[in-house]
């Protein structure tokens, strides 16, 4: 038998999340981990503006180190809200351009390589993104590559798989690169490195292996976005971040996650997913969304179809036996 | 065995299960079931049908019913042939 769904299914009680969290945080970086501090990459988005809130409160904001990792692509309004909220915490902060980084490694050049192999006209005045399609609808997930010419005139292709992946993997370079930077502060002032990601994003596997999935604590991985929002105004961030829609803030065009890779907006996303992790029927959740049974059931199979695909971003590297003595 | 049952049989042991013990398949058998295709292997296999069978996969026709099984993909690409 499921659990029932209502209003208060996804409601915390806020100040005791944030004590519990806290704890667990001092714990495990001064008794598991051994080290001094935290650095947290401040996106602007809620979820690093909380981790980075719940840092400050947890160990003072002297042993909370800040970076905002601009890129060509991210927009000027993420950086100044990053600053803004370094600045609220009390936080030092440094600002690290990773754009010259980037393209030195080719990042750029390998994405717009192969998004020519679909639209020859791109060049760097076009802008760009991708978009999910399918599993929602009960179909196999699939992505669209979505131009806009420097007219504004949009247009749009399925990605065969060669370009997708390479898109990807170019784009990936982005994640990855920042946490090299993050590490090297880490290194430097013997800090552990926060990871960002909410429960949806780490149960549905949304990012990017040894790229913004690498971090030595978690601490809102158990958290609902909707819950995480909760946090946001119970910790008293500034509006802009209590009231933003989740981005990618990857592709030059703009991006919701929801387009990219969740099947609903995050609101509903959320509901979804505890409703399937808590058994509730078909029917119910259908209800709960305002869908027909049949797209409610498409969005349980996603679900379940993405933790397959990307368990192995979770997994430890596979040993061909454990190696007993460190633990592995 | 249908030719194309057999091609892309072929394609799938030698992609996908490259030898690994503990995968063997049935004709009928769902490849998502069975886990031996995820989410990104079914847009691979799109793309080896598209360049084997020379036409041109519509993006209402990734469906698991075109797509899961052997005979599905059989009863399917021989339509698209026929069309």
């Amino acid at each position: 038998m499921g659990a029932a769904l209502s209003s208060e299914t996804l409601r915390i009680d806020c100040a005791a999340e944030v004590e519990r969290i806290t704890r667990w945080m001092v714990d495990a970086v001064a008794q598991q981990l051994h080290k001094r501090g935290v650095i947290i990459a401040l996106s602007g988005g809620v979820d690093s503006s909380v981790c980075g809130a719940l840092a400050a409160k947890a160990f003072g904001p002297k042993k909370v180190f800040g970076l905002l990792l601009p890129e060509h692509d991210s927009s000027a309004a993420s950086e100044d809200l990053g600053g803004q909220v370094a600045r609220q915490l009390g936080i030092e902060h440094t600002t690290e351009r990773i754009g010259a980084t980037l393209q030195a490694i080719g990042c750029y050049r390998w994405r717009d390589d192969a998004i020519r192999v679909l639209f020859p006209e791109y060049n760097d005045l076009w802008k760009s993104k991708i978009a999910i399609s399918g599993g929602a609808q009960g179909g196999l997930n699939f992505f669209k590559l979505v131009v806009q010419s420097p007219e504004g005139q949009i247009s749009e292709k399925r990605l065969p798989i060669r370009e997708y992946l390479q898109i990807v993997s170019a784009t990936s370079f982005k994640q990855r690169i920042r946490k090299t930077v993050e590490y090297f502060h880490a290194d430097r002032l013997n800090y552990a490195v926060i990871g960002t990601p909410n429960r949806l994003e780490y149960d549905q596997g949304f990012f990017v292996k040894n790229g913004d999935g690498a971090a030595d604590i978690k601490p809102i991985a158990h958290l609902y976005k909707t819950q995480v929002y909760a946090l946001a105004r119970h910790l008293e961030l500034p509006e802009a971040v209590c009231n933003a829609m989740p981005t990618t803030d990857t592709y030059s065009m703009a991006q919701g996650q929801d387009e990219f890779y969740f099947a609903l907006p995050y609101h509903q996303m959320d509901v979804a997913l505890w409703a399937h992790n808590h058994q509730v029927p078909v029917a119910d959740l259908a209800a709960a969304l305002g869908i027909g049974e049949d797209q409610a059931r498409f969005i349980y199979s996603d679900i379940e179809s993405k933790r397959r695909a990307t368990h192995y971003l979770h997994a430890r590297p596979v040993l061909v036996e454990p190696v007993f003595e460190v633990g592995a | 065995m249908s030719d194309i049952k057999s091609q892309v049989r072929t394609y799938i042991v030698d992609n996908f299960i490259m030898g690994s013990t503990g995968s063997q398949f049935k004709d009928g058998d769902s490849f998502m079931e069975k886990h031996i295709i995820d989410s990104t292997g079914f847009l691979e296999l799109v793309t080896y049908l598209e360049e084997t069978y020379n036409f041109v996969v519509a993006d209402e026709e990734m469906v698991p019913e075109n797509l899961d099984s052997l005979n599905a993909i059989d009863a399917y690409v021989s339509r698209k042939k026929a069309a």
